[in-house]
């Protein structure tokens, strides 16, 4: 483990922090700024706030001699993203309460409010408590919200995955009493305080967890540090196929960091998987960087120790010996829109949410003092209300900040189609496969690393690349498109057929030729170009696809084989071999 | 103001080379201080010889003072009694008088009975309430102790403005009370409006010229004392040459609005440039900016008139457009009663006429309520008037006083202004203030008529004094400059803000400002209330109670306290608030309270800038 002398500043603080207090209690209870101490911002992120400012007014502010507006973003824990429709009302209610009135479904399927003011946390947080949610590890050097496949064929599958996400949320959630006496009112008391799993100084760096079960990867099983892969034998879930080491975040200019999928290692039954996530995650712990954090990400470990290192570790650790990975197979890691139905006859309705982002949108398409932008007389977050009131099985999120209307009996279709109908919300049934099959992060005017737009900016980019794809004669052809506003990769960019990863306002980078099934990542095309040049490179590239692609090829596949760009085996040599390919 | 290194000769100079050489060689022995107290002891002297008087220092020798003294006694707020005041003991001194100016503040009302000869020199605040420096002696002379003053022989000189209902009023309360007590009248109260200056020379003449006659002092000692006594060279600080009726002209360097985006407020952070200038002020200073008016005002008034822009008229110095006049001159848009007077005399309207009549005090004060000249040229248009006899019913356009924002120490080269834009909608009619929408949407169009207004019952005390200042909204402005200064001077003692506003997150003024000054260590503590971010309105005077045990500590440790802002509601609440805390911590009865604050008024620890 690293010597306390060099470790990052993040360490000290989290040491020094008396187990996630720190000085947030004071940070809230000063009333010359919406700040809190900086310190404390490290330590709110386990807790599962960020502070943040808006960007759109950072300027202007600066010149009337006022502090930035500072204000806070709240991510829920939600593991698999899965809530009631009372759940859901009472989101809905703390976003217009508390937040900005809006609500933003993350890609990893759980809820983001934005703008909330400090004075707003502590009610916000209790009134999650009263309806048994929370946003414990939300954010911060820890486990994050477990991810799971929400739309299997097989109810029971997904039952059985659910239920392990909440398990293994469960098992790696930090112990701290910090929460409920900063938040939740409980009694401070002085019984000792420990957290046998992480420990003083908590992980290295951010932790997630994903389970899929194939065919879909609807969650991009391989951008994160363990993927659980579900094997089904004789229909019963067997275990799990292993994948460690996945993450995407890099920084421009420094190839030493770089995007990575995770590697299969094996297979783990039912039996032994909380032991052996349990197990890589104190791997992760003892032998993650501690002095960099661009370095401490788990793919980072497993890169610098090698794989055996790792089963060594388990087998060290653990006494846990994985069996040779089992076969599967991805064919997607889209959502597939409108009804659906699984085995037990209940229906699915998956319904289109544009960059996730849920509001009431006025007469010209604009939420939050036009802060953001959608469809004019959309009231999309008034629909999900109502559906969420007539509803009686569960609300899924998705990760591709999608959502599903899940468990409907045949009996209550009628009426939530009619909902739909009413409300005009997107069930897939527009001509858009591009647009369904994009995703954006979150970018301005909360983010504070934002070098570009994206959640506002994609929309207007996709619909001058459909009537491309139209004049090419492929408007019903997807093509996965991922942008985000800068390398962090929140939106999964490195996984997109086509990625744009924003280096500066109205520039970013393009990717190309990452797989349709999440299986292999994209590799840098072009670098900081705007939208005139990213339409001028794409035309042809497009309407060559058109001429010469084979039978049911994507475009990713296309771009590789027909030499437009090398394609990138693995983490270590995404940085190899970029830009337009010499041999085409 | 640094002064490079000179060099005079007979050539470039009226000077004989002799002259010349003496000069040269004492400027460049003078300090920035020196330099700039001789500019205005110079100044001082022309001013004089513009009075028609040859005055020749040399030739001022000392004299006999003669048996019956002249007491001129001033209570002034803004400084404007209190600069009339020392100007008249400057004429009385130059006639061969001997003569004092005293700050009511300062005089022992008991005194009042071994006088022989006073001057009232007395403005009005407030609602028809003195100046604070004035309140004790006002009370005095009403009061039960109040003696007799049969040989008193008095004058009352009184400053006010005609635009507010109680006119002068503290000025006739002395007269009218001193005459009750036994005294005698010398010359007649003059009531000043805010056009003063002329008419306030004019009777300083007179009062001269009959107290001459009553304590007839030899000519001998014409010309003595001027060197003691020149207007300006009293105790305050760095008289530049620029004056209220000598302007300097400042450019703008920045104007920036300080309330965030969705704020109801509009209040303006103003830089001017005053480099060249070599103005100085302290803080606590103001800062006086002769207007001019909204052109589109005037061109309404203009229409209204059915006049032309282009009309000669008479101005304030000689021949002008009438355009010109009403912009630059005249005061074109606040409605006085004084106004409405002459005007009903030309427009010979009964129904207008019934107005001014006694008794229908309160309707006119109804009507001037949020309405302008031009409201009353509609209402009662008078058919054949002309630009120039219209003219001739206004009075002179006064200046206004914004509180300096910024230290001269910290910023020697600019002067920062904060400035709450005036602007509403009366009867159908969106209205602007003069000055501070001038400053807000015209500053860039032309250079500013800038002048310093000293104010020295505003200053900080001692560097390791504790200080307390209350300023709600613009009343924020001087503090600012308090804590450059402090800053500046790395002064030792401790400082605590109260501010309030409606709203936290856009009217925070000067927020990136205090917080820096936390982190510094400058700011001790500083308490906000924003009104409007909760269900129940919070206050200034609500964060004063709640932190009233550890308020009086600071009192009692010996803390200044500054009030600044808003006078009709705040001060007054503000003011209450004190009273409290003093009673409940200090275990004093309502009047003890009243008497403890009372004192740490004349002790100058508590010292108010209300407007
Ligand atoms: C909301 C969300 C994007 C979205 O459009 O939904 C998001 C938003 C942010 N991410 Fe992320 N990340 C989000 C999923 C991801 C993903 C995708 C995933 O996990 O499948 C990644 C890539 C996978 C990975 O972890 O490598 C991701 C990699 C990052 C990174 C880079 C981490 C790295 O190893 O380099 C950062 C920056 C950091 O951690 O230093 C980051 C940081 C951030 C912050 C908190 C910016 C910050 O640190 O100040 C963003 C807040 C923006 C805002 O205003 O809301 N976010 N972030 C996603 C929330 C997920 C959740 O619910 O927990
Ligand atoms: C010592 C001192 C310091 C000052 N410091 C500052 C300072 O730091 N910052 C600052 O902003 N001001 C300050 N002021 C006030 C400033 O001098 C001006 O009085 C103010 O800016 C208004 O001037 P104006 O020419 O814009 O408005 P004016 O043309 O003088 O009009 C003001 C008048 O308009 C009328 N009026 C205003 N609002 C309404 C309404 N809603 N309804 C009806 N009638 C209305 C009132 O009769 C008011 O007297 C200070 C004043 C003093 C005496
Ligand atoms: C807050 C405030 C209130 C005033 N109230 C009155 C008043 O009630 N009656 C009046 O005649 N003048 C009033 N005036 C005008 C002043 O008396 C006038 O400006 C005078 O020249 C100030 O003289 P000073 O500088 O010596 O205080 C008021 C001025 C201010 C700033
Ligand atoms: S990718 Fe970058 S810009 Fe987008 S949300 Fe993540 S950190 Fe912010």
């Amino acid at each position: 483990m690293s010597d306390t002398k060099n470790l990052s500043p993040v360490e000290h603080i989290k040491l020094e922090s008396n187990h996630l207090r720190g000085t947030i209690a004071e940070g809230l209870a000063d009333e010359l700024t919406a700040a809190i101490s900086e310190d404390d911002t490290q330590l709110t992120k386990f807790h599962g706030f960020y502070q943040q400012d808006d960007r759109d007014v950072r300027a202007e502010r600066k010149a009337a001699k006022l502090e930035p507006h500072y204000q806070f973003m709240v991510r829920m824990r939600l593991p698999a993203g899965v809530l009631t429709p009372e759940q859901w009302l009472a989101v809905d209610d703390i976003a217009k309460r508390y937040g900005n009135g809006t609500l933003r479904i993350t890609t990893r399927q759980t809820f983001q409010f934005h703008g909330i003011p400090k004075q707003n946390l502590k009610p916000l947080l209790q009134a999650l408590d009263r309806v048994g949610l929370d946003t414990r590890g939300g954010c911060g050097d820890d486990n994050r919200n477990v991810i799971a496949n929400t739309n299997p064929q097989r109810s029971d599958l997904h039952a059985a995955v659910y239920d392990w996400s909440h398990r293994i949320s469960r098992h790696l959630r930090w112990q701290s009493r910090a929460y409920d006496e900063l938040w939740l009112d409980a009694e401070p008391s002085d019984a000792p305080e420990t957290e046998p799993l992480y420990g003083e100084s908590y992980l290295p760096r951010k932790f997630k967890v994903a389970i899929a079960i194939p065919p879909e990867n609807d969650i991009d099983v391989f951008a994160n540090d363990i993927g659980l892969i579900a094997i089904v034998e004789d229909g019963e879930l067997a275990g799990f196929n292993v994948a460690i080491g996945g993450g995407m975040g890099m920084t421009h200019g420094e190839p030493e960091t770089y995007p990575r999928l995770a590697t299969v290692i094996g297979f783990v039954d039912l039996e032994h998987v909380l032991a052996a996530v349990e197990t890589l995650v104190t791997i992760q712990r003892d032998y993650g960087d501690r002095k960099d954090r661009k370095h401490a990400r788990f793919k980072y470990t497993i890169d610098d120790h090698g794989i055996d290192f790792i089963h060594d570790q388990l087998a060290e650790r653990g006494d846990i010996k994985l069996e040779p990975a089992r076969d599967y197979r991805f064919e997607r890691n889209g959502d597939p829109l409108g009804w659906t139905q699984s085995d037990d006859g209940n229906w699915q309705l998956t319904l289109f949410v544009e960059n996730g982002r849920i509001a009431d949108f006025d007469d010209r398409g604009l939420a939050h003092y036009g802060q953001y932008r959608g469809r004019p007389g959309h009231k999309l977050m008034t629909a999900l209300r109502e559906l969420a009131k007539i509803h009686k099985g569960a609300i899924r999120l998705t990760c591709n900040h999608n959502v599903i209307i899940a468990d409907i009996a045949d009996a209550d279709r009628a009426a939530i189609e009619e909902l739909v109908a009413h409300y005009d919300l997107d069930d897939g049934r527009e001509r858009a496969p591009l647009k369904y099959a994009s995703m954006s992060c979150v970018a301005f005017p909360t983010c504070g690393l934002a070098m570009a737009e994206s959640e506002r900016y994609l929309p207007s980019l996709i619909a001058k690349l459909e009537n491309i794809m139209a004049d090419a004669g492929l408007e019903d052809e997807p093509i996965v498109i991922r942008m985000t506003g800068c390398p962090n990769g929140c939106a999964r960019p490195y996984l997109g057929e086509i990625g744009f990863v924003g280096k500066a306002p109205g520039k970013y980078n393009l990717y190309l030729g990452a797989a349709f099934d999440g299986s292999r990542m994209n590799k840098l095309y072009r670098e900081n170009i705007g939208e005139d040049e990213i339409l001028a490179e794409l035309t042809p590239l497009i309407e060559r696809f058109s001429a010469e692609r084979e039978d049911g090829e994507h475009f990713g596949d296309f771009v590789i084989r027909s030499g437009v760009i090398a394609a990138t085996t693995e983490g270590r040599n995404f940085h190899d071999n970029v830009g337009p390919a010499q041999a085409a | 103001m640094a002064i490079s290194p000179v060099t005079i000769d007979e050539h470039s100079s009226p000077l004989s080379a002799e002259q010349a050489a003496q000069l040269t060689s004492l400027i460049q022995s003078l300090s920035p201080a020196q330099t700039t107290w001789i500019s205005g002891y110079l100044a001082g002297l022309n001013a004089h010889a513009s009075m028609g008087e040859v005055v020749r220092p040399e030739a001022s020798a000392p004299a006999a003072a003669p048996a019956e003294p002249l007491t001129v006694l001033y209570g002034s707020q803004t400084g404007n009694a209190e600069d009339i005041a020392e100007q008249l003991v400057a004429r009385a001194e130059a006639e061969g008088l001997s003569a004092k100016a005293i700050d009511m503040l300062d005089y022992k009302p008991r005194d009042l009975k071994k006088e022989k000869n006073v001057v009232i020199c007395v403005s009005t605040h407030g609602e028809g309430d003195p100046p604070d420096n004035a309140e004790e002696l006002h009370e005095f002379i009403y009061g039960k102790k109040a003696p007799k003053l049969d040989g008193l022989k008095f004058s009352v000189l009184a400053f006010g403005d005609s635009s507010y209902e109680h006119f002068c009023q503290t000025g006739r309360d002395f007269d009218a009370q001193l005459e009750k007590l036994g005294a005698t009248r010398v010359v007649e109260r003059k009531d000043l409006d805010v056009d003063f200056d002329d008419a306030a020379e004019a009777w300083i003449g007179d009062v001269v010229a009959r107290f001459k006659d009553e304590l007839g002092a030899g000519e001998a000692e014409a010309g003595h004392a001027n060197v003691t006594a020149l207007p300006g060279t009293a105790e305050q600080p760095a008289a530049s040459q620029w004056s209220r009726k000598n302007p300097y002209q400042a450019e703008l360097l920045t104007n920036a609005v300080l309330n965030g985006r969705g704020s109801d407020k509009e209040v303006h952070h103003i830089e001017l440039d005053t480099e060249e200038s070599g103005l100085t002020w302290e803080p606590g200073d103001s800062l006086g900016i002769i207007p001019s008016n909204d052109p589109q005002m005037v061109d309404d008034l203009i229409g209204a008139l059915g006049a032309r822009a282009d009309d000669e008229v008479t101005g304030l110095d000689g021949e002008v457009s009438l355009a010109h006049a009403l912009t630059h001159q005249y005061e074109i848009t606040t409605l006085t009663r004084p106004f409405i007077e002459k005007y009903a005399e030309r427009a010979g309207n009964d129904q207008l006429n019934a107005l001014l009549s006694e008794d229908a005090r309160a309707q006119l004060a109804e009507y001037i309520d949020g309405r302008f000249i031009i409201d009353l040229v509609e209402d009662y248009p008078i058919a054949d008037i002309t630009g120039a006899d219209f003219v001739r019913l206004l009075r002179k356009l006064p200046p206004r006083l914004y509180s300096i924002a910024s230290s001269h120490a910290a910023n020697p080269d600019e002067i920062h202004l904060t400035v709450a834009a005036v602007r509403y909608q009366t009867h159908g009619r969106d209205r602007h203030g003069v000055a501070s929408v001038q400053l807000a949407d015209r500053s860039e169009d032309a250079k500013l008529p800038i002048y310093i207004d000293h104010n020295k019952n505003f200053k900080l005390p001692a560097d390791d004094a504790p200080i307390i200042m209350i300023g709600p909204g613009t009343g924020i402005a001087p503090f600012r400059a308090f804590m450059e200064e402090r800053a500046e001077r790395d002064a030792t003692g401790r400082n605590w803000v109260f501010f309030g506003a409606q709203h936290f997150r856009t009217d925070f003024y000067y927020q990136t400002d205090w917080l820096r000054w936390r982190n510094d260590g400058l700011l001790t503590r500083m308490d906000v209330a924003f009104s409007r971010d909760q269900a129940d309105k919070v206050y200034v005077q609500h964060k004063l109670r709640e932190a009233g045990a550890e308020l009086f500590d600071w009192i009692e440790s010996g803390a200044t306290i500054y009030v600044c802002g808003d006078a009709n509601a705040m001060a007054a609440d503000v003011h209450d608030a004190l009273l409290d805390i003093i009673a409940e911590n200090g275990k004093l009865d309502a009047e003890g309270a009243a008497g403890y604050l009372k004192n740490l008024q004349k002790e100058k620890r508590y010292q108010r800038d209300v407007y």
